[in-house]
């Protein structure tokens, strides 16, 4: 087998990451050798970099374009989850339809395995998508098919023969738990059984890649939680990178290794979850951090929480324990520096990838600078800080 | 009834039959691929091309808004092209796949463009080719509105049949004008109406059989 050319490499090595059983077929026992040969360079190299990309459109009838992405780069490392997240015209979607070429970039160079899908022809592209996975927010499954049809669709594409697609696709309804509902068709399932089929027809290609385009964003928490783990599960067992665009911090803390946080089509932070989660710089991250802070909070204070001061309200804020000062005495202490009482409203220890930190919200008297001057003294202490709102 | 004038009526319900199937059959094949063009071709879709697209809209919109008697005269030097005669059943049949083709077409146009663009999206992400789109995802989604408009042509097929008594066609409706109108048998009339009655609704319960059982979306659990 000739592997003259970067792309058919890079396409070949791809087959390997998710072999749910050993079929032995000529096909991957080639694609297994070619992975020998090139591993060695592609294991450093990244599963997705992008190089400064910029998408624009110009809507039609319009003069002014807009600018979906800017100045993108981006890499995501081999087996790993990556949580994208970003208000809505963030950019988010724009970003993961680059991976499998729905888009393609105004400017900027995307790889996906070493391979340049931005240049691709259309024939080639299509090859590639075949080891890209894809799940929606809307599932996005063929109304006339059962499960079992639906998940067998891209292999049905791929010209394999009844047999080969029975053997790929059965173990693939045992892995996400509808083995039972086979011969159903999606009118019969609740959204996290279509999720499900989902995510088995994304993976009867045996993958490297997969995107999920807010794919719980349609679903209730636990239904959610549900989802999110077996993706965690299926990253875990098969090595398979994963990338998630979210709006919602939850899911990324819930399994994402790294954050990218988009906003107005640029990246305005990014990193591990943890540190994100624990000292996030941008406002935008913060933001969401808020959001998903105040989701949190017990009805009765959720219900007294504004957006703007006012006499009589006091200030209530998240403060992130990290690391080192976990133990220290804090809130004496800064009760002290500040010279106020401090009321403690909720606290809990959380945990994101099995790195536990604390969380504690608090309420300030806001008056004068006593506000500002607790921040500073919390800062000082190498501590996060949210303002989460004010209280009556 | 007289035992002749049955087997007139016999006579002129397989005319209609043959020229509604014969139609409906030329008409579904040639109208369903215009159909998924016209549904496909539009700016920045599957097969786009724009000009094209708007070109046989154009032509459809020619056909459709003509009123089927006078498409059954103008046509004549093309219906003489096509079978070499302009008069008789089969003569008849031209400008009834000519009515029924556009008809067809923007029936299917209208079934497929109803598809969730999301699972063209999908497909495209899984790899597949424009043709298996077609095939695999908008045929496959568009069948439950696609067998209900082919019902519907086939039930304006009837009725367009009985016009072309004006060609010498024959069928019901020719039957009904020269016998129940034309020689004052008004049982004759009833006899013709009571046949296209029971054709129509026999047509229209078995085409809505037809996209109920291919039609998965509303399906309870069973």
């Amino acid at each position: 087998m000739s592997l003259t050319s970067p792309i058919t490499a890079g396409l070949e090595t791809g087959i390997l990451p998710l072999s749910l059983e050993g079929e032995g077929t000529g096909a991957s026992d080639r694609a297994a050798q070619a992975a020998s040969v090139t591993r060695d360079a592609s294991a450093a190299e990244p599963m997705v970099r992008l190089t400064g990309i910029s998408k624009s459109f110009r809507p039609r009838g319009s003069t002014q374009e807009i600018h979906a992405l800017r100045n993108i780069d981006l890499e995501i490392p081999r087996g790993s989850i990556t949580g994208i997240i970003g208000r809505s015209g963030a950019g988010k979607s724009t970003l993961v339809r680059l991976l499998n070429g729905l888009e393609r970039p105004t400017t900027g160079v995307v790889t996906v395995d070493g391979v340049n899908i931005s240049e691709l022809a259309a024939g080639p592209l299509r090859e590639a998508r075949r080891s890209i996975g894809m799940i929606f927010q809307h599932f996005n499954l063929l109304s006339s098919r059962t499960v079992f049809d639906n998940a067998a669709l891209p292999l049905e594409l791929q010209g394999l023969s009844k047999d080969q697609i029975r053997k790929r696709i059965t173990p693939l309804l045992d892995l996400v738990g509808l083995a039972d509902k086979r011969d159903r068709y999606p009118a019969e399932l609740s959204g996290g059984q279509k999720q499900r089929v989902g995510i088995a027809r994304a993976l009867a290609t045996e993958p490297k890649l997969l995107l999920s385009d807010e794919a719980t964003s349609a679903l209730d928490p636990e239904t959610t939680r549900s989802i999110l783990s077996l993706l965690a599960r299926i990253n875990r067992e098969f090595g398979l990178t994963v990338i998630l665009i979210t709006h919602e911090m939850d899911v990324v803390k819930e399994i994402a290794h790294q954050v990218t946080v988009l906003d107005g089509g640029r990246i305005v932070e990014q990193g591990d979850v943890f540190d994100i989660f624990t000292r996030p710089k941008h406002p935008t991250t913060r933001s969401f951090l808020g959001a998903s802070a105040k989701r949190a909070l017990p009805g009765f204070i959720a219900d007294r929480l504004h957006d703007e001061p006012a006499p009589g309200r006091a200030a209530l804020i998240r403060i992130i324990f990290a690391g080192e000062h976990s133990t220290d005495p804090v809130v004496t202490r800064l009760s002290r520096e500040i010279g106020r009482d401090i009321a403690i409203l909720q606290g809990e220890v959380d945990e994101i990838g099995g790195r536990p930190f604390g969380n504690l919200v608090v309420s300030i008297p806001n008056d004068g600078d006593t506000l500002e001057r607790a921040k500073t003294y919390l800062t000082s202490l190498d501590l996060g800080v949210e303002e989460l709102g004010y209280v009556s | 009834m007289s035992p002749e004038l049955i087997n007139i009526l016999l006579r002129a319900l397989g005319e209609t039959i043959q020229m509604v199937a014969l139609s409906a059959a030329i008409g579904t094949i040639l109208g369903v691929p215009l159909g998924i063009f016209l549904a496909t071709s539009g700016r920045g879709e599957l097969f786009a091309a724009p000009l094209a697209n708007k070109v046989l809209g154009f032509v459809v919109n020619i056909v459709r808004s003509t009123p089927f008697i006078i498409l059954v005269v103008a046509i004549i030097p093309f219906t003489r092209l096509v079978v070499g005669t302009s008069i008789g059943t089969a003569a008849a049949v031209v400008p009834l796949c000519v009515a029924a083709t556009p008809f067809i077409a923007r029936i299917v146009e209208t079934a497929v463009r109803e598809v969730d663009q999301g699972l063209v999206e999908a497909a495209i992400a899984m790899g597949a080719t424009p043709f298996q789109i077609v095939r695999k995802v908008l045929l496959a989604e568009a069948m439950p509105g696609i067998i209900l408009g082919l019902t519907l042509s086939v039930v304006s097929l009837v009725a367009n049949s009985a016009m072309v008594g004006a060609v010498g066609g024959g069928g019901l409706g020719d039957l009904g004008i020269r016998y129940g109108y034309q020689r004052f048998m008004p049982e004759v009339m009833a006899a013709v109406v009571i046949v296209l009655v029971v054709l129509v609704q026999g047509l229209q319960s078995l085409g809505e059989y037809l996209a109920r059982r291919a039609n998965k979306r509303a399906r309870v659990t069973v």
